[in-house]
């Protein structure tokens, strides 16, 4: 019986040495590939085409479902903020409050979270159907290496193509926030746009936000090209790289969000 | 390789192989994990300048495994694999994707690239390999899709064309360098009687124009005999028979006759090795 429990006990623990082991081992690889992506990036010089093919793959497919959680978003900011701001009688900072909770969080994180949902999602199932259709390997045996044709490409855009839409998202947001404050609710044209642009600093609100969206795009690029590469090369394996693609990018946004706002925001 | 395409290639090689043998398999052992089942040992194998050379033997017994070693995409645990007097297990990164480029694969389904037109498939290899003009790599891409007979369906997508066009589309990249040496990983699967011959034929009628060496991994005994100067047989990872196919069809080894007669039992079992049915009965009451 106490041998049992010790067998036991010694499973358990050996269970999480290799979970930790395995996890680390998983970074470290990951942490390789995205250097040697980043290495092998300087052809791209030559051949731009190659990332702007991937801009408009990912980013202008992006550009709806971007534009129109943006303008909902900014309608929910706007009624929201209204019901809180009138309890005080400060509903003319309501021009602010939606523009800087679009510009240093909601912009970057939920563009962000789309992005991964739409765009990482493609490009998981695309690098992994590349891969189990020998695609990647075809390339391999023509002398092409698919880090430098098939990774960088794509995270360049993925880096390239986040801040923009953020920034769309942003735009949009504000102009929702807009339309429900304004014309719906009443709220005063000038003291909206006024409290806004006296508010809102140009670096340390716009900029950060900035910041935070090419930290995402990158973190999210990566971690969906990352999956799709080393998907099991079988439907089920490329289906599994998808799910995981959506659960990793969304805390790693999340995450990530906290700490660039810790360093950001903190005195 | 045609001075039209080595001339403007990125790196040109800086001393054309002239020898005789162009791949050498000399002693190899291989197994996917340390420990585990012996997939090659001791295979010794040669492919000369010019032939056309057929690996055949049952599912599983490592032919595709000997292409992956060419390719120096797996590194044998033991021996040496030879390409043009290399040995592709002892080259650097670099080197290894220059003796690449001396080498074309076409894979068992094709492996082309399904966002690129039958076009594009085919120029993928020119594009990123040879400092072409855009007008003399359209005349290059036309004559490699015209001598696989497919020159009206550049513009199609891999999606729009059929199993044997896709190997046809393949088979016309896979030659876009006019390599040296070019290696089919079971050519024949899955095509129908026409695609079949067409296919066959097209391998021996591109060797002899290119003067290559063609490798062909297959398990389609007729059309293979009808084209291949010779032919190797594996079992239990060595070489089973070896011969010419004239030479192979007369032999009265019983490994090559079950293979060529396709009879269900002989040197090769048609039940999983394991407990007899005696045991496994006896067990089961």
């Amino acid at each position: 019986m106490v041998n049992l429990v010790m067998h036991k006990a010694l499973n358990f623990f050996g269970d999480i040495g290799f979970f930790v082991r395995s996890n680390i081992t998983d970074l470290g690889y990951a942490t390789r590939m995205f250097l040697a992506i980043l290495w092998r990036s300087g052809s791209l010089l030559r051949r731009p085409s190659l990332v702007l093919d991937q801009i408009l793959f990912l980013g202008n497919n992006s550009f709806v479902i971007i534009t129109v959680s943006g303008l909902f978003v900014g309608f929910v900011l706007g009624l929201q903020g209204y019901y809180t701001l009138n309890r005080y009688g400060s509903e003319q900072a309501l021009g602010l409050l939606v523009a800087l909770s679009l510009t240093r969080e909601l912009g970057p994180v939920i563009t962000a979270l789309l992005f991964a949902g739409r765009a990482g999602t493609s490009l998981t199932a695309e690098i992994g159907l590349m891969k189990a259709g020998e695609q990647l390997t075809a390339m391999e045996m023509m002398a092409v290496d698919p880090l430098r044709r098939v990774m960088a490409p794509r995270l360049w855009a993925g880096m390239i193509s986040m801040p923009i839409l953020a920034t769309i998202f942003t735009a949009v947001g504000i102009f929702g926030g807009y339309l429900v404050g304004v014309p719906l609710i009443g709220v005063d044209t000038g003291a909206f746009w006024a409290q806004m642009q006296g508010g809102v600093d140009l670096f340390s609100d716009i900029g950060n936000g900035f910041i935070k969206s090419i930290v995402f795009g990158v973190a999210v690029t990566f971690i969906a090209l990352y999956q799709g590469y080393e998907a099991k090369p079988t439907p089920e394996g490329v289906s599994r790289a998808t799910t995981r693609t959506v659960v990793l990018s969304s805390l790693t946004v999340l995450a990530l969000d906290f700490l660039l706002t810790a360093l950001m925001f903190s005195n | 390789m045609s001075k039209a395409i080595s001339s403007h290639l990125a790196q040109p090689a800086a001393q054309p192989f002239t020898g005789e043998v162009v791949v050498a398999i000399r002693g190899v052992d291989f197994s996917y994990n340390p420990g585990e089942r012996q997939i090659l040992s001791g295979l010794n194998m040669e492919f000369k300048r010019g032939q056309v050379v057929a690996v055949m033997g049952g599912s599983g017994c490592g032919k595709t495994t000997i292409l992956r070693l060419i390719g120096g995409q797996y590194t044998a645990q033991r021996g040496q694999v030879v390409f043009e007097g290399q040995d592709i297990g002892k080259l650097s990164a670099g080197q290894l994707m220059h003796a690449r480029r001396r080498m074309g694969m076409l894979f068992q389904f094709g492996a082309l690239f399904t966002d690129l037109s039958v076009f594009e498939n085919v120029a993928f290899p020119l594009r990123e390999h040879a400092n072409l003009s855009e007008e003399l790599l359209q005349t290059l891409v036309m004559m490699k899709l015209n001598a696989v007979g497919l020159r009206n369906a550049r513009d199609l997508m891999p999606s729009q064309i059929s199993g044997g066009m896709a190997r046809r589309v393949a088979l016309a990249r896979a030659i876009a360098l006019d390599p040296p040496l070019i290696m089919y990983d079971e050519p024949f699967a899955g095509l129908d009687p026409i695609s079949l011959g067409i296919t066959a034929r097209l391998i021996r009628d591109l060797n002899d124009a290119l003067g290559s060496t063609s490798l062909l991994v297959t398990h389609d005994v007729e059309e293979t005999f009808a084209i291949a100067d010779y032919v190797y047989f594996i079992a239990n990872g060595r070489i089973g028979a070896a011969g010419t196919p004239a030479e192979l069809s007369n032999s009265l080894d019983p490994f090559v006759r079950q293979f060529l007669d396709a009879s269900p039992d002989g040197p090769v079992p048609f039940h999983y090795p394991g407990m007899s049915l005696q045991d496994d009965f006896e067990m089961r009451l």
